[in-house]
């Protein structure tokens, strides 16, 4: 495209003269040579594209903006010498005049309200879910019949037994690692058969649980979310409340009762494991019999350790369930939100996860002491 | 049409009244008022983002809603007693967009699924009825395969036939010939014709699709923006001349009134000659 003044030009009535193709590549010069020398206010700035043989959507958007420069600085624009091709172009692309102005941001205080205002609605809709579930779980132990029995053992059986590699392998080798680097300082005093000791209460009272509830919050915690968020996105939710089959016991409650079952069971494998690993170092590493080892690991143990870990793991259950499920049901619009909320319920499980283990540390070990 | 002559509120099925339901400060319905008689197949019309959807959900009882009454069958659903609400929802059958099948159940387990929780029937009287149910939508076959591996189609089919397990005496469809191609989705709507003829079924159809509008109508309701445009038999409507209307049915349909204009006319250009 070139663009040249005309020589008709005069201060009242500018004339530029267009020629060849107006396209995203020559547009741009015709924008910065009307903002370079703008035309005076009440003047008026004529664009010639009698030469002017084919215009696409980039070109007409800048005489729009030509024109609407024009607009706010007063001066007018007019085209002269379109060809019909170009006119029906311009027939073709439409503008709205009067852009509306952008909403206006609202203001800090209601900002902070609203975010509050959510926040109370979330938690709401957290509580009324848990108590639901929750209540829905507990009934149906006591009302077998309602209960459906053959989606509990499926998501049983996938939690738990399909879960037992994993958690078993990570554990055994924290396990390991635990002995590994406490029998490097321990020996230093002789105290090497306190290895023992160490691994076991800290597996049993810490790691066991801990890790397995991580990892069972990323592996199940998530696959929760994810299949509740695609039945969600898929209308299936939808499709439940109008045929009457409460969402809560066909979905919620056999999952929840599935990983508050199988977590603790999983929990203890962790332990065994742990000890194992610890037991391996002993051996191989530190040179400690097999049976002292036991003995020390079996002295070291009480029954408050195990009870503790095992209720620690049940509340973590309880829990990851729940974000699960509130996570996925809570998903709105497409499927790019199932992605998203599968992330959100993992990051808030394995946050909730923590910050109940140092809470409980605290009860456990420091207020019932 | 059909019900034309018979007594004026009894044989009405649906009744909306002045439903209006706001996301956040976004107001989508507007006091929207829809009557429904008994035996006509009534289509729910407006371009996207005109809020037939959300009408459709609404009268579900599936979205919450901020003012108005929707009653179906005679009984009012908001603040019904659970009990009372789920017999009158196993009256009604619902047919979502993409079928809304249980991706965890077979075909003939998710239309079986109703029928288990609702009606106490022996094992072989559920299968026999499911087999029933399925050939009446040509998955005879599909039995047993799982959603995922059906078509967009098939899966609408199926959840037909679920809709369809209890017998419903109101049939509400969203969307039903959406992303089908043109002979499966005429399949459909003689099928629903089929439905209506034969087992003097209610029909709620919720759609854009204009093909599909003038086969199986007998009424519309048209709705644009929040608000509902028009109502009443087809060739009623019709007739009444709504600029909406008639730009939708000459399939030119736009949410909302045009506030734009052309950069010919921007630039006061004179159209081309014998253009538009």
């Amino acid at each position: 495209m070139t663009l040249t003044e005309s020589p008709q030009s005069t201060a009242h009535a500018r004339a530029l003269v267009l020629a060849g193709v107006l396209d995203a590549r020559g547009a741009p010069e015709l924008a910065k040579r009307v903002r370079k020398r703008l035309p005076p206010k009440k003047s008026k700035l004529v664009l010639d594209l009698s030469a002017v043989t084919a215009i696409d959507s980039a070109g007409t958007a800048t005489l729009v903006d030509v024109w609407r420069l024009g607009h706010a600085r007063g001066f007018a624009v007019e085209l002269a010498g379109v060809q019909p091709d170009v006119l029906k172009s311009l027939q073709e692309f439409r503008v709205t005049v009067t852009v509306p102005p952008p909403a206006a941001l609202p203001g800090f205080f209601e900002s902070l309200g609203a975010t509050a205002w959510g926040a109370v609605n979330a938690v709401g809709g957290f509580l009324v879910l848990a108590a639901d579930t929750t209540v829905g779980a507990v009934q149906s132990l006591f009302t077998p019949g309602r209960m459906r029995w053959a989606a509990y053992f499926r998501e049983s059986s996938v939690m738990g037994s399909q879960a037992l590699g994993i958690v078993g392998l990570i554990t055994f080798l924290i396990g390991l690692t635990l002995a590994f680097q406490s029998a490097y300082q321990l020996r230093q005093f002789g105290a090497a058969i306190y290895v023992a000791s160490l691994t076991a209460i800290s597996m049993v009272r810490e790691m066991g649980p801990l890790i397995t509830a991580i990892l069972v919050a990323g592996r199940s915690g998530s696959s929760i979310t994810s299949e509740v968020a695609t039945m969600k996105v898929g209308e299936e939710i939808d499709a439940m409340q109008v045929m009457g089959i409460p969402f809560v016991d066909y979905v919620a409650v056999p999952k929840m009762l599935a990983m508050v079952t199988m977590m603790p069971l999983l929990t203890i494998i962790a332990d065994l494991l742990g000890i194992l690993g610890g037991w391996i170092v002993g051996m191989v590493y530190l040179d400690i019999a097999p049976k002292p080892y036991l003995q020390k690991t079996i002295d070291a143990l009480v029954t408050k350790d195990l009870v503790t870990g095992l209720f620690k793991s049940f509340v973590f259950a309880w829990g990851i369930a729940l974000i699960g499920l509130y996570h996925g049901i809570g998903v709105r619009g497409g499927a790019q939100e199932v992605g998203k909320a599968t992330t959100a319920s993992v990051v808030s499980a394995i946050f909730f996860i923590i910050v109940a283990d140092s809470i409980f540390s605290i009860i456990f070990y420091v207020v019932m002491a | 049409m059909t019900t034309a002559k018979t007594k004026p509120e009894s044989d009405v099925v649906v009744e909306v009244r002045g439903l209006t339901v706001r996301y956040g400060s976004n107001t989508v319905l507007k006091h929207v008022d829809m009557t429904v008689h008994q035996g006509e197949i009534r289509v729910i019309l407006g371009g996207s983002g005109s809020g037939k959807t959300t009408l459709f959900k609404g009268i579900l009882g599936l979205t919450d809603v901020a003012a108005g009454h929707v009653a179906i069958l005679g009984q009012k659903t908001q603040n019904l007693p659970e009990k009372q609400r789920d017999r009158l929802m196993q009256r009604i059958g619902v047919l979502f967009q993409n079928g809304a099948l249980f991706g965890s159940l077979t075909v003939g387990e998710n239309v079986a699924l109703p029928l288990r929780e609702h009606r106490r029937l022996p094992e072989g009287a559920i299968a026999e009825l499911v087999r029933m149910k399925l050939a009446q939508v040509d998955l005879g076959h599909a039995e047993n395969l799982y959603p995922s591996e059906l078509s967009g189609g098939m899966r609408k089919r199926a959840g037909l036939a679920r809709a369809l397990a209890l017998d419903p005496e109101i049939l509400f469809c969203d969307e039903p010939s959406a992303g089908l191609d043109p002979l499966t989705s005429a399949d459909l709507d003689r099928l629903i014709l089929t439905l209506r003829d034969r087992l003097k079924m209610t029909v709620v159809i919720v759609t854009h699709e204009l093909a599909s509008i003038k086969a199986v109508a007998d009424s519309l309701l048209m709705i644009g923006g929040g608000k509902v445009i028009a109502e009443g038999p087809m060739a009623k409507v019709r007739a009444q001349g709504i600029a909406a209307v008639d730009e939708f049915f000459a399939r030119k349909a736009r949410t909302v009134a045009r506030q734009d204009t052309s950069v010919a006319e921007l630039f006061g250009l004179k159209p081309a000659k014998g253009g538009a």
